[in-house]
């Protein structure tokens, strides 16, 4: 039983979760000019693959990640600003797909903690000196 | 020192072993849905996904009637689980077209014929570029286009029996 078991799983194909299309021309290939490649290659950095969630499109194999590389390679190309693809993003995926959060009410937590933080350090530090001095 | 205070670094850590292992046992919802509800749909054109067939574009939603897009893909797997209900909806008379991701016509033709066809449309979207337009997140979704080109309902991954009822009342309010 055990042996027919390994041989089944020997013999299955495993299901495909992909298509069998090529990747899109600008998933993996970098424009020609060198300045809007690296425009392009700093946004595809900051933005959140939609399907393998803790990476980004440029570091992501997923085929959703390819397209959307060539999505931002050929609107970089076509001369757009890097802010207004990944605002076009936003405007589909929510800020979710944009790894630089804005600065907005609910934001302003994330962006206050690091004064909070040093100051905390800053009062507990006080304290301590405080002490030994006397 | 207060006394007291110096068990707070023991309660954080307890409040944060506790924070992650809550969410490690239930992981917080991941569905993406899009921003685009209340939006016109984004302008598209979409050669044939089948020789022969219509494409689709987006002027193709301003009929007056709002009618559905499937996104789905011939090598996804859910997609044919749904398939049976998107007929169901189609005889119920709810107008689809569908949007065929990363596809190849002999693919299409080849699952229609299998899964049933009940398109009106079916657009070929070979870099997923109107998908992403669409502010979807994968295959298989279905949205419910209103008659005047705006998108009201997006439904996330393969309908179930259960969700057909709740697109004829998405698709009736959208009237």
């Amino acid at each position: 039983m055990k042996h027919w078991f390994a041989f089944l799983l020997l013999v299955a194909a495993p299901a495909w979760a992909d298509s069998e299309l090529p990747p899109a021309r600008w998933a993996n290939e970098q424009l020609p000019d060198p300045r809007q490649e690296a425009q392009a290659k700093a946004l595809m950095e900051e933005l959140r693959c939609l399907v393998c969630q803790g990476q980004s499109i440029a570091d992501s194999n997923a085929e959703m990640a390819g397209d959307m590389r060539a999505l931002v390679r050929q609107r970089i190309a076509a001369g757009e600003k890097p802010e207004t693809v990944r605002r076009w993003l936003i405007a589909r995926y929510g800020n979710w797909v944009s790894y630089r959060p804005p600065v907005e009410p609910v934001t302003w937590p994330l962006w206050a903690a690091p004064l909070i933080f040093l100051l905390a350090g800053a009062w507990l530090l006080r304290k301590r000196m405080v002490r030994r001095r006397s | 020192m207060n006394r007291a205070l110096r068990f707070l670094p023991l309660l954080v850590l307890i409040a944060f072993v506790g924070a992650v292992a809550w969410r490690l046992s239930s992981p917080a919802d991941q569905k993406i849905p899009s921003k685009m509800i209340g939006q016109p749909v984004p302008t598209f054109a979409l050669a044939p996904a089948i020789p022969g067939r219509q494409g689709l574009s987006s002027a193709d939603f301003s009929s007056g009637r709002p009618r559905l897009i499937n996104v789905f893909a011939s090598w996804c797997v859910p997609c044919i689980a749904e398939a049976p209900l998107l007929t169901e909806l189609k005889h119920r008379g709810l107008p689809i077209d569908a949007i065929a991701v990363r596809d190849r016509p002999e693919d299409v033709a080849a699952f229609i014929e299998r899964n049933g066809d009940p398109f009106d449309r079916i657009g070929a979207d070979p870099e997923s570029q109107v998908q992403l337009a669409l502010g979807s997140s994968g295959v298989p979704e279905t949205f419910v286009i209103d008659g005047r080109g705006v998108v009201r309902y997006q439904h996330m991954g393969p309908i179930e029996p259960g969700d057909v009822a709740m697109i004829v009342q998405e698709w009736e309010a959208a009237k």
